[in-house]
């Protein structure tokens, strides 16, 4: 194998579920506060994700108190402690930018219907 | 003999390939930019003293090489030294000179995590290259009837006086492939079993280039 690779094997952690845009995360977020540290939730829509290997990172999206907050992580950052997921969304779409034009019920995504039988 | 006092700095010095750059996360869980090299082993193959030479260096050799390709004063260079011939060798001026032994191995644990670090190479060649890269001159303006010439030069001097152009006026040519140095850099982590040094930052050459790792010249602390 690559060097390279095999260093980067070392950064990544196997602990992330797939995901993909559209879904709704709980990301735990380890947050420090002086010497203490907490988990804190962040709770929103995957709107993209791009790189690869150990430079992938994802953004979510939510609105809070009418305000639209976007977060970016890498996918395997250590900062975040586990990602939870919510919902499977229904998205043809990989990049989903056109959420933020849309508040209220149009910004809702359709919830994955799974194992329908055709 | 000349009245050179020689060097005055206890320098640390490797030979390394560098194999690419990549981020790994710090023990805050912060993301840091870094370049893997390939360090040493290297070994010494000859102690510069005063002396006999004028002045101290240690010279190191790194890098396989086949045996054939070695010509006869070169592969007497080796055999003097008692060691396998290597394809790079390169002299480092240091005070402590004559504490290193001929045959002596240098691996990457010559650099402890932190340590400030230049890290000399061959930047890559950009072929012929206007100002603007070269130099990094301006150009003229994108618009307001600039006709055909947004990336020239402007003036390159006088008319009747001087009635020349002055030499080592910065024009368009060749850029890019001479030694680079990039001063105060870190070293991030060690990697002893894989011989791996991770400095923090980026480092002159391509992918699979030769680089020279020195201890700073500047200051204990690196310029971030």
């Amino acid at each position: 194998m690559n060097i390279l690779d095999a260093l980067d094997d070392e950064s990544l952690r196997d602990d992330i579920p797939n995901f993909r845009p559209g879904d709704t995360l709980k990301v735990h977020v380890r947050v420090i506060e002086g010497a203490r540290s907490r988990i804190q939730v962040f709770q929103g829509v995957v709107i993209r994700r791009q790189g690869a290997g150990v430079r992938e990172t994802f953004t979510v999206r939510k609105v809070s108190f009418g305000v639209g907050v976007e977060r970016t992580f890498p996918v395997h950052t250590p900062v975040v402690d586990r990602i939870e997921i919510v919902t499977r969304g229904d998205v043809r779409r990989a990049k989903l930018y056109y959420l933020r034009d849309l508040r209220g019920k149009a910004a809702k995504i359709k919830e994955k219907r799974e194992n329908v039988n055709r | 003999m000349p009245t050179n006092t020689g060097p005055t700095r206890t320098v640390k010095a490797l030979l390394g390939e560098k194999l690419g750059m990549t981020q790994v996360f710090d023990e805050n869980n912060r993301i840091v930019p870094v370049t893997v090299v390939k360090a040493g082993p290297c070994v010494v193959t000859q102690v510069r003293t005063p002396e006999l030479d004028g002045y101290a260096a240690v010279q190191i050799g790194f890098g396989a090489i086949d045996p054939r390709r070695v010509n006869k004063p070169e592969a007497g260079h080796f055999a003097k030294a008692g060691v396998t011939p290597r394809r790079y060798l390169t002299e480092i001026r240091t005070k402590d000179a004559s504490s290193y032994e001929v045959g002596q191995e240098l691996t990457c644990e010559t650099f402890a995590p932190g340590a400030a670090v230049d890290v000399a190479g061959t930047s890559k060649g950009k072929g012929t290259a206007g100002v603007m890269k070269r130099h990094g001159f301006h150009g003229l303006g994108a618009g307001h009837g600039t006709q055909a010439k947004h990336r020239h030069p402007g003036s390159i001097g006088g008319c009747a006086a001087p009635g020349r152009v002055f030499k080592g006026l910065k024009m368009a040519g060749r850029m890019g492939n001479v030694r680079t140095t990039v001063l105060g850099l870190t070293v991030h982590r060690v990697d002893v079993d894989k011989g791996l040094l991770l400095i923090k930052g980026a480092v002159p050459g391509p992918t699979g280039g030769v680089v020279v790792i020195r201890s700073a010249v500047k200051g204990e602390e690196p310029n971030s």
